[in-house]
């Protein structure tokens, strides 16, 4: 069974996407463990690690996440946990989808990215991870 | 046979001769009421027009609050704005009053409302972001500055952080020599649904409760313009549910402020007439303006039987309406300019006081000067080229629209019931439910519109694959405002009176332990210039903070 863990860093409390997002998961047959708003990256990185998950996923709207993005991927480096796969959604306007590909993020969902693409997307790149 | 016996028979009549033979496919509003074909008056049949409906100005509002409407004044037009500091924020607040704005309402950033400042290493990311960062006592004098506080209003999307926030818009008006019985305004300070929505809470409910009736309590006396709460069903409805759990949500939250209020010993007449809601209007245009209308209606009801409200003002329902955000869409995002519009005349139809409606590009972030004005623009061409002002609730006595709001009424009241029975509002947050149910209802919303049966022209319907590609200008904030912002409190820090400012906290702290109203030594630390997140953490240290329980 897939794990996710579903992160909000910041202060943005906008969870609708999040929730939703992390309900379908649940319906397609995975493992999903909410952060719940108001996350540091830290606070993320230590419930991934804890609870052993195969891929991360963040939900950011308020205009942060190449910010964040980028402190998260440090963190990991540091943490010795770069190796699994990392997955952003939300408002991401696509001049910066690349940017956050270069940085090393799997893959972007934005808006009106459907629940089945997202599923898929995540199957697909747990599977490759796992080889 | 009477009148409506007689239109029951005749449609009868037309259903089996016309409508068999056309069959239509059922229908249902967005929050799932059935729509038949056409209404009748057979469709109204223990409708009261006396009772139901009766005259603008007068219970139960169902027409609107006020005698002639929008013949006297028309809805006040503020856009929501705030952005950066406080000086590029009073740049906008100044164009936009130029511009004809009636009035102003503030954004704040992330780090103001929720009670940290600039300098505190969490929230670097998120200083000046989605509003205008306000640390202390000296940004609010930038943010107001040639702003004259006894002539224009201001509204305030504030709650964790509204006693700091008016406390520091009070003592603005003070230097400018206005006096707090002059000062006019609106607080949201609506912390209940922070903790279904919104999110910008910082302590548990219950101490956040007693701020919220400090400062109805404050403001009863001393500062009797300023509007003190702003029940919402807004935030609701945009994290996802339907119409009817916004509007029953928002009024069982409202009954649970007034309740508190009254436990206080505060009069409902003495506060009730400085109250108003935060609503919204979407799309589905008739469904919302009957949920509009029947809300109007329940209030008053709740108001004047449940509380016993003796005054008719504290019985009207004032209404601060925004336009949907959750509908406006990042594809083709100059379609959103028609959804507004389409919004705002439900708005005006449904008989607002006031009006925020979403600029096109608020879908990717906070508005342009240009897509803001565009929003204004909206909101004078149907106040002023139109004519729909002209005749108080015209769209009153349409047989769909009557029955609806009936129905809308009856769906609200039984869900109040529920949350009664279960024990009120504050109870069933902290329980999930709520928020649980709100989820439910979004999570069904997503695959409707996935599977395209709810219709987003140019998302998944009429798609224009040329124009996936689109980049549209937006609006870009400062890179460096964080550190402009920091080295702003760092100078305040310096050159106020360290010793004043701990002597103000030590006082506060002690007054959070008690049951005093806090208000007033709230006001005594912001005059000190103490920073936001240094009230805030001397009362975290009292009430604790808010963790938020995962509902999934």
């Amino acid at each position: 069974m897939i794990r996710v863990l579903i992160g909000k860093p910041g202060l943005d409390g906008h969870d609708k996407g999040a929730k939703t997002v992390a309900m379908a998961l649940k319906n397609a047959g995975m493992e999903v463990i909410y952060t719940g708003r108001r996350q540091s990256v830290d606070q993320i990185l230590n419930a991934a690690i804890q609870e052993g998950v195969d891929i991360i996923g963040l939900s950011i709207l308020s205009g942060v996440h190449i910010e964040v993005t980028e402190e998260l991927i440090t963190r990991m480096k540091e943490k010795g946990i770069e190796e699994i796969p990392v997955v952003v959604g939300g408002v991401i306007p696509k001049k910066d989808i690349l940017s956050l590909k270069e940085m090393g993020v799997k893959e972007v969902f934005p808006i009106g990215s459907t629940f089945e693409e997202i599923v898929k997307g995540i199957e697909k790149i747990v599977k490759q991870q796992k080889g | 046979m009477n009148f409506t016996d007689e239109i029951r028979k005749e449609k009868e009549r037309w259903e089996k001769a016309m409508l068999s033979k056309n069959p239509a496919d059922p229908v249902k509003t967005i929050s799932g009421l059935e729509a038949r074909v056409v209404y009748t008056p057979s469709d109204l049949e223990d409708y009261d027009y006396l009772r139901d409906l009766g005259f603008p100005g007068e219970f139960p509002f169902t027409r609107g609050v006020y005698p002639t409407m929008y013949r006297g004044n028309l809805w006040s037009m503020r856009q929501y704005a705030g952005f950066a500091d406080a000086e590029e924020s009073n740049r906008r607040f100044k164009y936009l009053l130029e511009q004809g704005q009636t009035g102003l309402s503030v954004a704040f950033d992330l780090p103001t409302q929720m009670g940290f400042d600039s300098d505190n290493p969490m929230v670097q990311a998120d200083v000046g972001r989605v509003g205008v960062a306000v640390d202390t006592l000296r940004d609010m004098e930038i943010l107001f500055d040639s702003i004259p506080l006894d002539k224009i209003t201001t509204s305030f999307t504030i709650n964790a952080t509204a006693a700091i926030i008016l406390a520091m818009y009070l003592a603005v008006a003070d230097k400018q020599g206005v006096p707090m019985e002059k000062v006019g305004g609106t607080l949201q300070n609506e912390i209940l649904k922070e903790y279904i929505a919104r999110g910008t809470f910082i302590f548990p409910p219950r101490p956040s409760l007693r701020l919220v009736v400090d400062i109805i309590d404050f403001c009863k006396d001393r500062v009797p313009r300023m509007n003190t709460i702003n029940f919402s069903g807004y935030h609701v409805r945009e994290a996802g549910s339907n119409a009817i759990q916004e509007a029953a949500y928002c009024l069982s939250s409202a009954i649970t402020y007034v309740e508190e209020a009254l436990k206080r010993g505060i009069d409902i007449d003495d506060f009730a007439p400085r109250i108003a809601f935060h609503l919204i209007v979407g799309l589905d245009f008739f469904e919302e303006i009957a949920k509009i209308r029947a809300t109007r209606r329940l209030w008053a009801k709740i108001a004047k039987e449940r509380f016993k409200a003796k005054n008719p003002r504290s019985m009207m329902l004032r209404l601060f309406c925004g336009s949907s955000a959750r509908e406006a869409t990042l594809r083709e995002p100059l379609n959103n300019i028609i959804r507004a519009t389409i919004d705002m005349m439900g708005i005006v139809f449904a008989g607002a006081q006031s009006a925020s409606i979403l600029s096109y590009d608020e879908a990717y972030t906070i508005p342009t000067e240009e897509s803001a004005l565009i929003s204004l623009r909206t909101q004078q061409i149907i106040g002023y080229e139109t004519g729909i002002t002209n005749v108080v609730d015209p769209l009153g006595g349409s047989y769909y629209l009557e029955s609806l709001t009936n129905r809308m009424e009856k769906e609200i009241r039984a869900l109040i019931d529920e949350i009664d029975e279960a024990g009120g509002m504050l109870r069933c947050i902290e329980a999930g439910k709520v928020q649980m149910d709100v989820l439910k209802n979004a999570y069904e919303i997503e695959k409707r519109k996935q599977s395209g049966e709810i219709v987003i022209v140019g998302v998944n319907k009429f798609i224009d694959e040329q124009k996936q590609d689109e980049e549209i200008v937006l609006t870009q904030i400062d890179p460096n405002i964080a550190r402009k912002q920091i080295e702003r409190l760092h100078r305040v820090k310096a050159e106020r009176n360290n010793e004043s400012v701990k002597g103000a906290l030590e006082v506060l702290k002690e007054k959070a332990m008690g049951e005093e109203n806090l208000v007033p030594f709230i006001l005594d630390a912001v005059k000190e210039y103490a920073a936001v997140g240094e009230i805030c953490d001397t009362m975290r240290e009292v009430f604790g903070e808010h963790q938020e329980s995962v509902v999934l």
